[in-house]
């Protein structure tokens, strides 16, 4: 049997995720909120109402990686609890389809929760937002980081008794070396004084570089995942 | 000069399947000629279930041999994606999709983008679901979600059928319904788990019943089967003899 384009099964478990969370609401909301709970937490935690360099970007980019993490955990919730899984391996279609359109959901996800939390971080804690725009290509690569890890991890962690312990042990580990090349790229950008660029493209690079890793690490290795 | 014979649908020989350290098939091996019914009947816990999710490749055996349509699995399980027509306990519907698009979700992964849609009113309307194709899954009864689940296994016009308990929890119209579309078919080959003996050795050609410890108790023509002796295999004896 001829089965579809891997590009049109990707575009079919895409659009099928994001009909489902745009009737249920089960993940944005709940990151939009979060990333603003924590904004409080840093606000109040750090006594402070104006951060810039280093500090700035890390309550900047842990908020988005732990909001990350509540969709990730989510991810493939329903394919398990409700046969996905099953319905992907009995189709004529790669398995690779199903990791292509998860990280592309996360994609999104991660996308719509920065319009929200991006504004409201600058709202809390910048004077000035001269940073943010060139921070944006590092949040972008970042969301690729997080969303190639995340669903190469998530179905991994579904499938296990613990879900909610071994994603988040398996993942962060996983996230270290772009969350340091994040960082390091962000804390001169966010500098008081206006960002500075030095390195910036090397940082960029970095992360670019580990996107397409775990890409091709994924598409070497999800079909395999999918089996029991 | 002869025909070669031709392929059986289904062969297994010596098939085991453990989940961990319980091993719930045992040494099992059967044979379905193509575009036959194989009845696979047995008491609970006898490995039919397990059974069907290895011939649907769903599951890796833990060892012997299976071949499914000419197949040999695991290594050449996906030859058969998209020729298998698999029917289990869990419906493969995603409860927040609504029945159309569930089907229509289904449709665009086995490639029936265009004519999908003539085929999916068509299985609504037989199976008595088309003023609910607009209706979300998580608000079906149990009965509309299994007709809906039938749908889906046959949208691709499946050279096999891997039927689980088919007609559980249907009322009888919904049997009577669902049941001829599930049926014998020219060049279909089907795999039947039922508690039916009757209806398995009426409608099958060939039986193959599992004991309690998941081995095989007998594996004849169905027309060669003695109905008592298929109902023995549900026995307290049976049961007691698994026991000891």
């Amino acid at each position: 049997m001829n089965g579809p384009s891997t590009f049109s099964a990707v575009a079919t478990i895409l659009g099928k995720d994001l009909r489902v969370e745009l009737r249920t609401l089960q993940s944005i909301p709940a990151m939009v909120l979060f990333s603003t709970t924590i904004y409080v937490i840093f606000r109040f935690g750090l006594d402070r109402t104006q951060l810039d360099g280093g500090l700035a970007t890390g309550v900047l980019l842990v908020t988005i990686l732990f909001a990350a993490l509540l969709a990730i955990n989510r991810l493939f919730v329903a394919e398990r609890e409700q046969g996905g899984f099953e319905a992907i391996r009995l189709a004529p279609v790669d398995g690779t389809a199903l990791f292509l359109a998860k990280a592309l959901a996360l994609l999104v996800y991660l996308t719509i929760l920065e319009l929200f939390a991006i504004p409201v971080f600058w709202l809390f804690f910048l004077d000035s937002g001269t940073g943010l725009l060139p921070m944006l290509p590092v949040v972008l690569l970042l969301n690729g980081a997080l969303a190639t890890t995340g669903a190469l991890i998530s179905p991994i962690a579904t499938n296990s008794t613990a879900r909610d312990l071994i994603g988040p042990l398996i993942l962060l580990p996983l996230l270290v070396p772009p969350m340091v090349a994040a960082s390091a790229a962000g804390a001169k950008l966010l500098l008081a004084g206006g960002p500075d660029y030095d390195k910036y493209a090397s940082w960029l690079g970095a992360l670019g570089l580990y996107d397409a890793i775990f890409l091709l690490i994924g598409w070497a290795v999800f079909d395999f995942l999918l089996e029991d | 000069m002869a025909e070669p014979a031709p392929e059986p649908a289904l062969r297994a020989s010596s098939l085991s399947q453990a989940y961990g350290e319980s091993w719930v098939l045992r040494d099992v091996s059967f044979e379905l000629p193509a575009g036959g019914t194989l009845a696979v009947i047995g008491p609970n816990g006898a490995g039919k279930s397990t059974l069907l999710q290895v011939l649907a490749t769903l599951l890796r055996p833990s060892s012997g041999s299976v071949s499914v349509l000419g197949s040999e699995l695991p290594g050449s399980a996906w030859k058969l994606r998209g020729r298998l027509g698999y029917l289990g306990h869990s419906p493969l519907l995603y409860r927040d999709l609504a029945a159309a698009e569930n089907l229509r979700f289904h449709a665009r992964l086995f490639g029936l983008p265009a004519e999908g849609a003539e085929r999916i009113a068509d299985l609504l309307e037989r199976v008595g679901l088309a003023h609910r194709a607009s209706t979300r899954v998580g608000e079906m009864s149990a009965g509309m979600v299994k007709r809906l689940a039938v749908c889906r296994a046959l949208l691709h016009d499946p050279e096999m059928l891997v039927l689980d308990e088919p007609l559980a929890n249907l009322d009888p119209a919904g049997a009577d319904v669902v049941a001829p579309l599930l049926g014998p078919r020219r060049g279909r080959s089907r795999v039947l788990v039922t508690h039916d003996v009757a209806a398995a050795l009426s409608g099958a050609d060939r039986v193959l019943a599992l004991t309690r410890e998941g081995s095989v108790a007998f594996e004849a023509p169905a027309a060669e089967v003695d109905p008592d002796r298929a109902r023995s295999i549900y026995s307290e004896e049976s049961l007691r003899g698994a026991m000891a």
